[in-house]
């Protein structure tokens, strides 16, 4: 599947396309590849204030848990509600419908830290 | 497979309990019409032998160890001596309330009594509680007597518990239920405890280290005396998980080896059955400067009567409802009376020779990461197998054969691991086909892949779809759902 | 020994194989020093015969057990179907592990899934695990669980909770860092409900209570708001009581002793444990699910394994992993065998021989129930003559009474709490009563 070159990534496997001062974050294709089939993830509560390298939720496989860890600082404005009655568009759309959060930055700043789509995939190359 | 309410239910079956000798009570007048229940249970009335039959009929989709070699790696499925099952239902045990005086139960009370000091000489240790019923129940003991000890000396700020990356999962989860925060410590590349790591993490706000003995790889710790020394020498406690005592048990002694507690599993070394997950018991063993703590009642002698002693204003309190599992006590009591110390030397014994014949002879097929000498267990890794097949295919495989699979993927430091537990109780030609067994599979690996990754297919059911289990988790009978028309 | 199937041949031939010469080298790796401080535990090994002789004494040493018991406080002297121990005997059950390898398992999932059915379908509840240690760990981890949900750090529980619960309770509490808050009891001997704090995760309270009293259980919950409902039941009670999960209970936890197992000197027992389906990531322990299998046939296994130690390690949802699962089995069979009707029929008995016993108490001259409160098998006598001295001589009438000591730290002085089952006669009844005192 393909890294899209507008979207950000981290070392701990999550994505973020960030529009104006919203980030939208989910889980990379090789993170969810990784864990197997997807059967439930924890969301935050919208309004929730989250740092940096902070708890975001939790992404499930039959015999995983991952965590998923807040790339950015801010506000928790919108969760994928999709996703508590339909866990598998993790997998089937990790970059698309399977987006987890969506974040008010507190710093956009941050966002130089993050790495681009081809740093990203060297790193789980 | 065919539920209990799958049956039709019948009227009029009944037949177990006498008529009502005493005047009927009208339920509404004696407790109220809000207290009443409304709508019955959905409980089919059977007759006892459609009961029989189908309970038989789900026994016999089951595999215990009377039927064949149990090789769960530390879960030391030994054999169940039927002796240990008559006496733990004897009446004169099983028909006693526990609330009853001490001057009416001095034989439980003082069987009790014996047991924990049998167990105390085992462990070399300065006292023994049979309260906790699992071993994850003595761990959690365990930490709530380092977190009582900690907060007496006025230490309450060591807060953390050091644990081996090779630990059992409930002993993260037992020094979270503390209150106490988990460092892990990684292993060295001969599978045990790096001592440079462990040294490194040695302050003022360590609890102390959990450290499973011989580790799960089935490697004693070495340096263990150094291991001990380091964490008293910095202020900490040595809690020692004593699932595997099967391989040391009549020749060392955790107390000699520097714990603070230590915990026995009944049900795994002194051949107490594992009833399909349970009851267990979990016997603690303390070192001196902990006895103060043990949890209440204590069960002492004086002149010969046994009783409970609830005085000890320092304990942490209590973890069970009783006295902890007695009938599970009854078992292993009798057990050690049969064996003796001749006979716990001869289960060590074995227990090592049966796992270091087993190692040797499947290590030319599956690699062994860790290649020593292993004490009850050791640990393959499937992970050179061809044609994508996994330990997961391998552990299927051996349903087909008729041989209960290793435990697989576990510890988590070895790649695709069959960890290999043979108990002493088996005998060589039990070892020998198992070894064969494998071994074929392997073979097979290679020849026919699908033939493993389709395991198994002679088994009451095929792989099960744990992704629809997890996703659309159905957790009790579906009444509401229309019966299948087949 | 006769549980160790190699031949002295076969050591030599295995040694042989791995390249030793003695056995002892294979505990080279245990330090010397440790090994020479090893001290024999002084026991001769003894043959079967002998054991099994020398432990039946100590079973002959418990008059206890042949005498007609009036004992209750969370452990009841009841009548348990034959089959029941027939079907525990086999070995499949009892020789079994966990289930962690569904196909070969299916047996004992099957069982695991029914007794959750029979949980749910006794006390209300939309879920069940397949067990807890016993009754009053299962309270502890419900007081863990809501305060993990609700997360305030503070509990109430009502004082007339059984005290083996309140102890343990007490101590998981404190290692959590839970603070536990007292609410009193009514001259009812029910909760004192006015007196619930409003900042607490959940409130706990049991019915029957220690006293055997039934608790009001309706419009709470309404009452206590997001405040979790955590209720601890005597199961077979609920063969005639409205459940709690029909008071909207959060938590519904019980000491399943009374569903076909003995009395055992109080082990093992059973913890039962439920909740609502909103809570599943919150449960502790096991839980079996149904699925399907690679043709599509429907099959068990175990379900949610995520929240459980071997996966989640320090965030797990609690440590157990060892639980009662072949008591559990001893309750699914009980039930089975019981049915329904005979599940009503049993807690009737229970009840009505108890009132007779009670009834005859409130005409003995010197005595009175305690509490003016709906009970059901089980209530508590205020005497007038020193409860102790009403003790003693119901002893000497070969009835099996209750220290009053433990009623009096609860608060309640000079009183003996009784139990009745289905198993005592109105013969026994009847003596009881001239041994406390009155005619019949």
């Amino acid at each position: 599947m393909a890294y899209p070159t507008t979207f950000r990534y981290t070392k701990e496997h999550e994505w973020v396309q960030i529009e104006g001062k919203q980030a939208r974050i989910g889980i990379t294709d090789h993170a969810q590849a990784e864990l197997g089939d997807v059967v439930f993830v924890e969301l935050p509560s919208v309004g929730a204030v989250v740092k940096k390298g902070g708890h975001l939720g939790t992404v499930e496989s039959v015999k995983a848990v991952s965590d998923v860890f807040a790339p950015l600082s801010g506000k928790v404005v919108a969760v994928n509600v999709a996703l508590e009655s339909s866990p598998e568009m993790v997998n089937q759309a990790p970059h698309a419908d399977g987006w987890i959060v969506s974040i008010e930055m507190s710093d956009p700043n941050e966002a130089s830290d993050l790495l681009d789509a081809a740093a990203y995939q060297a790193l789980i190359a | 497979m065919k539920t209990l309410f799958d049956h039709a239910s019948r009227e009029g079956v009944g037949g177990l309990f006498p008529a009502c000798d005493v005047p009927a009570v009208a339920l509404h007048d004696v407790l109220g019409a809000g207290l009443v229940r409304a709508r019955a249970p959905r409980i089919p009335n059977l007759s006892e032998g459609e009961v029989a039959r189908h309970y038989t009929a789900l026994s016999k989709l089951n595999y215990g160890v009377d039927d064949g070699i149990y090789p769960l790696g530390s879960c030391t499925m030994k054999y169940n001596p039927k002796l240990n099952e008559d006496v733990a239902r004897l009446p004169g045990f099983a028909g006693v309330h526990p609330h009853a005086d001490a001057d009416l139960t001095q034989g439980a009370l003082g069987l009790l009594h014996e047991l924990s000091e049998l167990l105390r000489a085992i462990s070399g240790m300065a006292a023994v509680t049979l309260q906790p019923v699992a071993g994850a129940h003595g761990e959690l003991l365990g930490m709530f007597l380092f977190k009582r000890v900690l907060e007496q000396r006025g230490e309450p700020s060591r807060t953390r518990i050091l644990l081996p990356d090779s630990a059992h999962g409930t002993n993260p989860a037992s020094a979270a239920m503390a209150g106490f925060s988990v460092t892990e410590i990684r292993s060295n590349d001969r599978g045990t405890v790096d001592l440079d790591a462990l040294r490194a993490e040695l302050d003022s706000t360590v609890a102390g280290i959990m450290l499973t003995v011989p580790n799960t790889l089935g490697i004693f710790e070495e340096n263990i005396l150094d291991v001990t020394r380091a964490v008293h020498d910095a202020g900490g406690l040595c809690y020692f998980d004593g699932a595997n005592l099967n391989s040391f048990i009549g020749r060392a002694r955790p107390g000699d080896m520097g714990a603070d507690v230590f915990h026995f599993n009944l049900h795994k070394t002194l051949s107490t059955p594992h009833g399909g997950g349970g009851p267990g018991a979990g016997a603690v063993a303390v070192s001196a400067p902990l006895v103060d703590y043990l949890p209440v009642p204590w069960i002492v002698e004086s002149s010969g009567a046994v009783r409970l002693d609830w005085d000890h204003p320092k304990s942490v309190g209590s973890v069970h409802s009783f006295y902890g599992n007695f009938l599970v006590a009854v078992r292993a009591y009798a057990y050690l009376l049969q064996l003796g110390d001749s006979g716990l030397r001869e289960v060590s014994e074995n227990a090592v020779l049966n796992a270091n014949y087993l190692q040797e002879r499947l290590k030319k097929t599956y690699p062994l990461p860790y290649d020593r000498l292993c004490k009850h267990e050791f640990v393959l890794s499937g992970e050179s197998l061809p044609n994508h097949v996994s330990t997961l295919d391998v552990a299927k495989r051996l349903i087909d054969y008729g041989v209960h699979p290793p435990t697989i993927y576990f510890p988590l430091i070895v790649h695709e691991a069959l960890m290999i537990e043979p108990t002493e109780t088996e005998g060589l030609a039990s070892l020998d086909r198992f070894a064969e067994i494998l071994e074929t599979i392997a073979r097979e690996a290679q020849e026919n892949p699908d033939l493993v990754r389709g395991a198994p297919m002679r088994a009451p059911v095929r792989r099960l779809d744990q992704t629809k289990a997890a996703r659309n988790p159905v957790l009790s009978y579906p009444f509401d759902e229309q019966a299948p028309t087949t | 020994m006769r549980y160790l199937s190699n031949a002295a041949s076969d050591r030599d031939r295995m040694l042989n194989a791995i390249g030793r010469h003695d056995v002892e080298e294979l505990f080279s790796d245990i330090p010397a020093e440790v090994l020479a401080k090893y001290e024999p535990i002084g026991l001769e090994p003894k043959s079967e015969l002998e054991v099994f002789d020398a432990v039946r004494r100590l079973a002959d040493g418990n008059p206890a057990a042949g005498l007609v018991s009036l004992l209750g406080g969370g452990i009841y002297d009841h009548y348990v179907p034959r089959v029941v121990a027939h079907i525990l005997g086999r070995s499949e059950f009892y020789t079994a592990y966990t289930p962690y390898q569904p196909e070969i398992s299916q047996g004992t999932l099957t069982a695991m899934f029914e007794f959750q059915t029979l949980v749910c379908e006794l006390t209300g509840m939309e879920i069940a695990n397949a067990s807890m240690y016993d009754g009053a760990t299962a309270l502890a981890e419900a007081v863990l669980m809501a305060d993990r949900i609700r997360g305030r750090g503070r509990i109430a529980m009502a004082t007339n909770v059984l005290p083996q619960f309140r102890r343990v309770v007490a101590t998981y509490a404190w290692a959590a860092g839970i603070e536990l808050v007292e609410v009193p009891f009514d001259a009812s001997g029910r909760c004192a409900w006015d007196r619930v704090p409003h900042d607490v995760s959940g409130v706990v309270v049991q019915s029957p209570n220690a006293f055997g009293v039934i608790e009001s259980l309706a419009g709470r919950k309404a009452a206590l708001g997001d405040t979790l409902l955590v209720v601890a039941t005597y199961p077979l009670a609920l063969g005639l009581l409205e459940p709690p999960g029909a008071f909207e209970a959060d938590i519904v936890v019980g000491e399943g002793q009374s569903l076909g197992l003995p009395m055992g000197f109080g082990g093992p027992l059973l913890g039962l444990f439920a909740t609502k389906m909103e809570f599943l990531r919150q449960l502790p322990g096991r839980i079996a699910g149904r699925t399907v299998d690679a043709d599509g046939k429907p099959g068990f296994t175990m379900a949610a394994q995520t929240r459980e130690q071997h996966i989640r390690r320090e965030r797990a949802t609690s440590n157990i992993c060892t639980n009662s699962a072949l008591c559990a089995l001893a309750a699914t069979v009980y039930l089975a065998s019981v049915g329904a009707d005979g599940l009503h029929q049993v807690a009737e008995l229970c009840c009505a021989k108890a009132h007779y016993l009670a009834d005859a108490v409130r005409k003995t001259k010197g005595m009175k129930l305690a509490f003016d409160a709906p009970f059901f098998n089980e209530f508590v006598v205020e005497t007038k003559e020193p409860a102790r001295a009403v003790q003693r001589r119901l002893a000497d009438a070969g009835f099996l009474v209750e220290d009053p000591a433990e009623l009096e730290a609860q608060g309640v002085r000079n009183a003996l709490r009784l139990a009745v089952t289905e198993q005592r006669s109105r013969d026994e009844l009847d003596r009881a009563v001239s041994a406390l005192g009155g005619k019949r």
